[in-house]
Order: structure tokens, then C-alpha cells, then sequence
């Protein structure tokens, strides 16, 4: 049986083309008018097994245990990972930190960009392909279709014939499950805000807030229509990694390649036919890589805009090929420089090692090496000192000059943390305060400092001093800049 | 609502917004068809970078109906919000109005707690944990621009912390001068009291107040012209807190030590002011102020 034909559409190669000439049209070819817009052809991708399929479904296990599972741990008497909008406190294991630790989150991000860089220049797409959130859950909920509607001819079948019980049926388990899974994300991704198991509380006594009743139901539903319906359209039309992943792209990446020279020219036959002695290639037409991709495209055409390099075409072509007794590898990761040179397997990994690769390797290295270094040597606590906001400096009774400071500590440990502060600059200079300069755990505090200077150890004037505040059972002492104003 | 002196610009805004958006809808209809050849796949015949080629390729049709929502949307909400001109919308929402909405709202969540400070007397009220804190807030927004974060003043600006009060450190005293302010005038005195070595005298006599150093001739020379200044100060100096008029035995300087601020003083006199909090703090967060100030000093 031969599968319906999906409807010819355009394909835009990647590959630089020589030709520039515009292209005119047909002679004869009469102007139509038509939409310019067009409409949205749904995709049944066909289920695939096989090793890329497996690495994929051990993403899909790695990533979600790690998202659905990390806000039911315990760190202590928290939740192990959690981000207090509210009190700007940010727990992320043992470590907690504050919006002052912004650089840390701009950290990760270069170096979750350039991790990304370097993948793509070795492997392609790998990120679209395994790790994406928008192909992992479009993996789930494809799952869920299948074992609803069925697999790819079955679920076409049923959907182009008429409603029946048995359709509505398989239609609402579809829809019951994906709304299920959709709503446990959306439940799950405020847990990371609000504590989880207070979050869950709230939901059995219907007493959520506003803001968690939106963001629920905002991530859920966009989890439900990515998903489920919009899938390779994000991919297409508006992931903008999938615009510029190319461009880091080079005769040595890999890819999804299809080989070519071994294939055409394609056509079915026979089992019994001897490829050798026949004008055939080894691709038989099957269509089979046609159906199981995920965006609809047809791999023959060499690399498009729209792979997300998931290799389902080439777990099923090795399954044909195995079936047809041909070598597998078809349709393959390889790269353009080795489809070109019919390099193996060892010059393809000899050519990962290339300047490009080095270069980001070293960069995320040395970046990763940094992040890390800093937040082990984090100091347990932050200080920022201020001048009075009124008076600049005053005269006591016994001649004695004194500014006024207030010192803010903020304590990034959860001990309570007591801090002894020292001045230094000015000749009997010393500190003077009322409070008792202890901070409790995971607050930030103002402590209103006097520092006192006898009389005649001045000029008249400015004065630049330092502040040495030591957390007393730490070894840590932190240095803080600021001026001593004499009055004339 | 709106900041036009006529209807004109109202006018003139609502229409260009309107023509504006049905200009968008018109667009998106005479793009969304075109005169294409073949099967219309093909390059524009635009080429850039030599190899750059344009391909007429067709955008998703739910892009169309995201404009269309988009329109339909800014309708809605001109409709239900300000935006057309002068018109206040269907919602009557303001931003003044929120900000009012969520004043009341924090007052009406703060007010079981204030009404319980207001039973509570100021001397309670400095030793509560909880009222200290508020008190604190209060302090540093409203206080202690003038009076310092330590609360111990610099020139000009009294000290709250040493017991020394000009009006009185009661605490009904202290509430009063929260509430009201005070006016603190001390007249040019120079003429009253004599010539400029008349002056000098008074002022060493001052000094001797306090056992502040002193010239002890000019002192005892100055101890009779210092009449014309009893009457305020009284006849020791010690000050009369009905008036405001300052302690000057007790070696607190307000507005500086020594001969010469003290001869500025009666030369030139000064106008002193606490202006005065009612307009701008409630009642019950005054009283919660007394308390903590006068816990500075009632420790």
C-alpha cells in the first residue's frame, strides 16, 4: 500500500545556490491571484523507534524528572529550590542569593549561549533535536496521541472519516490527558515561586492567589496549544534559535545528511533485485522519512531551514535498509565535507577538533571555571555603606567631630550572622553605635554607625577613610570606601 | 481627566486613531491577495549579496488572524480604557485611581494594627517590638532628614536623644510638637542690652553658665545686663520650655559653642522651625512617633 501523497510544497535549501538569475516565469504561465497567506497543513508524523529516537526519550525522562521533581525536594526546612519574588531571595540548594547576584544569572546565560554555540558548530541542531522544551513536550504529547488516536494512518483515517462514538471517544481521552499534563506544568513551573507544597495546599482549599491562578493556567494552556497543535510552527515561525543556528553551521558540522550519491536514483523494487548490477541507488521511495519528520519535510532535498536535526528519518531508513539487506547509514549524521570526500567515520571525528570547536570549548571552559570559582569564594555576607542623608558632620559639646553612616549588612547565609566593624584612615578614629549588629538569617539590615574623631587629628575637610566589617565567626573581612568630613 | 483646554485635540486624536487602525485592517486585506505566477513558489527575482535571493514563499495563515486579534483588541480596549481623546472609557479606570484603590486598601489592612498601637500608651509603645519597628520607618522617612538616621540632630537641628528639650520631653509635649511644630524666636537683642562690649560681656556671662571657659571680668560685668534676657531664659538661665526659650546652663549648644555663635545670637537673633507633621501623618502614626521618640531618651 502506498501512503497518500503529502501535497507538494516548497523547500527552501540552505545551501548556497550559484544561480542568480531571477527566475521568470513559465512563458505562457498567466498571473492568478491568490492568498498570500497559507493555510496550516497538519503533520502526522509516524512513530519511530530507534537510536536517536531512544537518546530523545532519554532527554525527554532526564529533563522532566529534573523540572516536574526539583521543587518537591528539601534543602533543610525549604524547599531546595525555590525563587521568592516576593522577598527577592533566590534558593538554589545550599546557595541563596539575592538580586545584588544578578551577574551570576548573566553567567549562566553566556554560558548556556556559547554551550550552545558549541554544540551547534560539532552536531548541529542538538539542542531543537533532544533538549528543547518545545520538541520534549511535543514528544509527550505525541506520545498521548498515539495511544489515543492511534499512529500516523490510522489517526488520518479516523480523522478525515466521519464522527463516530468511538472517535469522540478517543478524541476527549486525547484532550483529557493533554490538558492533565499541561495544567501539572503550568502547576509545577509556580512551584519554583511559591513553595510547592503550600501551592498544592492552596489548590485543594481554592485559595490561590491571582498572580499563581494566571501563571497556572498561562503556562499550562501554552504548554496544551504549544504542544499539541502549534508545534513545528514555533520551530518555523517563531523560534528565532532556529534562524541563526545555521549560521554557526560549517562544512564540518554535523548533520542529517542524505547520501546522495548512494541513493538516486531512487524507486521502489523488488527484494530480489541486485542493487549491483541495477541503474537504482539504494533509496526504494518509501516515504518513510517523509512521514516520521516531525516538520514535514523531505530530508532528499538536502538540509532545510525547518530540520531540527531529531534523526527520526534516520532511525527509519536504517530499519528499511535493514530490511532490504543494504548497508544502513542512508540517511545519516555526517557532515558536508565528508558526504563530499566519502570520509569515515574517524576523519569525520578527527575534523570535530577544528579551530572553531577549540576556541568555544576554551571560552565556555574558562567562563564555567569563573561562575564557579566566584560563588565558592562568596563572601557570607554583603555591605553597603552610606552617609547620613542630612548631616554632614557635627561638633560635640567636647570638641569631638562626628559623622554619622548607616551601614547595611545583607546575610546571603541561613545563620544568623553578627558582624564587628572597624575603622581606619583618621588617628583615633572609632566607631560608636547602640545596636547590637547582628543580622538574621537570610536578611538584609540597617545599622546607623557613629564615628567619632577627637578633636585637632583633622584639617578641616575632607578625609578618605575605610570601613573593615568582619563577620565574626568567619574569617571573612570585607573593605568599604568612604569620607570623613571635618567641619570648618 | 484630560489635559485639553478645548474638544478640538480630543477630536483630532480619537479620529487619527481610528482612521489608524481601520488604515491596518485595510492593509492586511489588500496584501493578504496577490498576482502571482505559476504555482507561486518562486524567487521575487530580488537578489542581494550576490546570492541573497528572495523567495515568494506564503506566510502561515494564523499570523493573518494574530493581526486580526490584535485589532480587535486595541477596539476592546479603547472601548474600556482612556485612550481615545478625552473619552475616560467604559471601566472609568485612572491611574490616580489605582493608586487610590491600593492606599485604602494598605490603610484598611494596617488599621487593626494601628488601632491597637492607639490603645497602647506612648511609654508602651516604646518598648514594643513591634511598634519600635513602625516607628522606626516613620522616623527615617519623616525625621530624619533634619534630625539624622541616630536621631541626635547637628546644628540647627536638635538632638532627640540626650534629654535635653527645648519645649518639654513629656509625652503629651513631644505629640504636640509632632503635631503642630513649633516657632522658636529669639529677638535681636544688641540694643536691649547695650553696646558691642555690653554684648561681649553678656555672652562670657553665658558661658559662665555652663562652666564653659569664660573671660570671668567680662562675666561679672555682664551678670546684670543679663536681666534683659531672664525674661525668657529665666533669671539662671535655665531656660522656660512654656516658651521654647533654651537651657543655657547646661552646655548644649544648639546653634554652636563658644563667644561667637553666642554673639551672633543676640546680634543677629534667629527663626527656628519644626514645621509641623498633622497634614501629613495620621494621627495614630503620630502617636506611634511619640512613643519612639521619646524612647531615645527613656531608654
Amino acid at each position: 500500500m502506498k501512503p497518500p501523497e503529502r501535497p507538494a510544497r516548497p523547500v527552501i535549501p540552505i545551501a548556497v545556490s550559484t544561480d542568480t538569475s531571477p527566475i521568470a516565469p513559465p512563458p505562457g504561465a498567466s498571473a492568478e491571484l491568490v492568498s498570500l497567506y497559507a493555510a496550516h497543513q497538519k503533520i502526522y508524523p509516524r512513530s519511530v523507534s530507534g537510536l536517536f529516537s531512544r537518546l530523545r526519550w532519554y532527554m525527554v525522562f532526564f529533563t522532566q524528572l529534573l523540572f516536574y521533581g526539583l521543587p518537591w525536594l528539601h534543602w533543610g526546612e525549604r524547599q531546595a529550590v525555590l525563587f521568592d519574588l516576593a522577598a527577592r531571595r533566590f534558593y538554589i540548594f545550599k546557595l541563596l542569593l539575592y538580586p545584588q547576584d544578578f551577574i551570576y544569572l548573566a553567567g549562566l546565560l553566556v554560558i548556556c549561549a556559547l554551550s550552545l554555540f558549541l554544540f551547534t558548530a560539532v552536531a548541529g541542531r542538538l539542542w531543537c533535536g533532544y533538549a528543547c522544551p518545545q520538541t520534549v513536550y511535543t514528544e509527550i504529547f505525541m506520545w498521548i496521541e498515539r495511544q489515543t488516536e492511534g499512529d500516523r494512518s490510522a489517526h488520518m483515517r479516523r480523522d478525515q472519516g466521519p464522527w463516530t462514538m468511538e472517535k469522540l471517544a478517543r478524541k476527549t481521552a486525547k484532550q483529557v490527558l493533554w490538558i492533565a499534563v499541561g495544567w501539572w506544568t503550568g502547576f509545577t513551573f509556580v512551584g519554583y515561586f511559591t513553595p510547592i507544597h503550600v501551592l498544592a495546599g492552596e489548590i485543594a482549599q481554592f485559595s490561590l492567589g491571582s498572580w499563581e491562578v494566571f501563571w497556572v493556567f498561562f503556562y499550562g494552556f501554552a504548554t496544551y496549544g504549544n504542544a499539541g497543535y502549534m508545534r513545528e510552527q514555533v520551530c518555523k515561525h517563531m523560534c528565532p534559535y532556529a534562524r541563526f543556528q545555521s549560521a554557526m553551521f560549517d562544512k564540518d558540522t554535523l548533520i542529517v545528511s542524505y547520501d546522495a550519491a548512494r541513493g538516486e536514483p531512487r524507486g521502489a523494487r523488488s527484494k530480489k533485485l541486485d542493487l549491483a548490477s541495477s541503474e537504482l541507488g539504494a533509496c526504494v521511495d518509501c516515504s518513510l522519512c517523509v512521514q516520521v519528520c516531525p516538520t514535514g519535510i523531505d530530508i532528499r532535498n538536502g538540509l532545510q531551514y525547518e530540520c531540527i536535526g531529531c534523526g527520526a528519518c534516520a532511525d527509519v531508513c536504517d530499519e528499511v535498509m535493514d530490511k532490504m539487506h543494504y548497508p544502513r547509514g542512508l540517511v545519516k549524521y555526517s557532515t558536508e565535507n565528508a558526504m563530499h570526500n566519502q570520509w569515515g567515520a574517524a576523519e569525520i571525528a578527527h575534523h570535530v577538533f577544528r579551530p572553531r570547536v577549540m576556541l568555544y570549548t576554551t571560552v565556555v571552559w574558562t567562563i564555567i571555571a569563573m561562575v564557579g570559582i566566584s560563588l565558592l569564594a562568596r563572601a557570607p555576607f554583603k555591605v553597603d555603606v552610606e552617609r547620613d542623608r542630612k548631616s554632614l558632620a557635627r561638633e560635640l559639646a567636647d570638641g569631638v567631630i562626628e559623622n554619622v553612616f548607616r551601614l547595611q549588612i545583607m546575610n546571603v547565609t541561613e545563620a544568623e550572622l553578627r558582624v564587628h566593624v572597624q575603622v581606619d584612615g583618621l588617628p583615633g578614629l572609632k566607631v560608636v553605635t547602640d545596636e547590637d549588629l547582628t543580622v538574621a538569617p537570610a536578611q538584609s539590615r540597617w545599622f546607623v554607625l557613629r564615628l567619632q574623631l577627637p578633636p585637632g587629628q583633622a584639617t578641616p575637610g575632607s578625609h578618605p577613610i575605610h570601613f573593615e566589617i568582619d563577620g565574626q565567626d568567619d574569617t571573612t573581612v570585607l573593605k568599604e570606601k568612604a569620607v570623613f568630613l571635618v567641619p570648618h | 481627566m484630560s489635559d485639553f483646554t478645548g474638544g478640538f485635540w480630543s477630536i483630532y486624536i480619537s479620529a487619527i486613531t481610528l482612521i489608524g487602525i481601520a488604515a491596518c485592517m485595510l492593509l492586511l486585506w489588500r496584501t493578504g491577495k496577490g498576482r502571482v505566477h505559476g504555482s507561486g513558489n518562486e524567487s521575487t527575482g530580488h537578489v542581494w549579496d550576490v546570492d541573497l535571493r528572495e523567495m515568494n514563499n506564503p506566510l502561515p495563515r494564523w499570523w493573518v488572524w494574530m493581526f486580526v486579534i490584535s485589532v480587535v483588541f486595541s477596539l476592546a480596549y479603547l472601548v474600556l480604557y482612556p485612550g481615545l481623546g478625552s473619552f475616560a472609557g467604559q471601566l472609568a479606570w485612572s491611574s490616580s485611581g489605582q493608586y487610590e484603590d491600593e492606599v485604602a486598601k494598605a490603610q484598611a489592612a494596617e488599621a487593626p494594627l494601628y488601632a491597637k498601637f492607639s490603645a497602647m500608651t506612648p511609654e508602651q509603645l516604646s518598648r514594643d517590638p513591634q511598634a519600635k519597628q513602625i516607628g522606626e520607618r516613620l522616623f527615617m522617612n519623616n525625621c530624619a532628614q533634619c534630625h539624622g538616621s541616630d536621631a541626635r540632630g547637628s546644628k540647627g537641628f536638635p538632638n532627640l536623644t540626650d534629654g535635653d528639650w527645648l519645649y518639654g520631653g513629656t509625652t503629651d509635649k513631644i505629640k504636640e510638637t509632632i503635631t503642630l511644630g513649633r516657632i522658636g524666636q529669639m529677638p535681636p537683642m544688641a540694643a536691649a542690652v547695650g553696646t558691642a562690649d555690653d554684648v561681649k560681656n553678656v555672652a562670657n556671662y553665658v558661658l559662665s553658665l555652663s562652666g564653659s571657659p569664660h573671660d570671668s571680668l567680662r562675666a561679672a560685668l555682664g551678670k546684670p545686663k543679663f536681666s534683659t534676657c531672664a525674661a525668657c531664659h529665666g533669671a539662671h538661665g535655665a531656660g522656660t520650655q512654656a516658651l521654647g526659650a533654651p537651657n543655657l546652663s547646661d552646655n548644649i549648644w544648639l546653634h554652636g559653642y563658644g563667644e561667637n555663635a553666642i554673639l551672633a545670637m543676640v546680634n543677629q537673633g534667629k527663626v527656628n522651625q519644626m514645621p509641623a507633621q498633622a497634614g501629613k501623618l495620621t494621627e495614630a502614626q503620630i502617636h506611634v512617633l511619640t512613643g519612639y521618640v521619646w524612647g531615645f531618651s527613656n531608654k
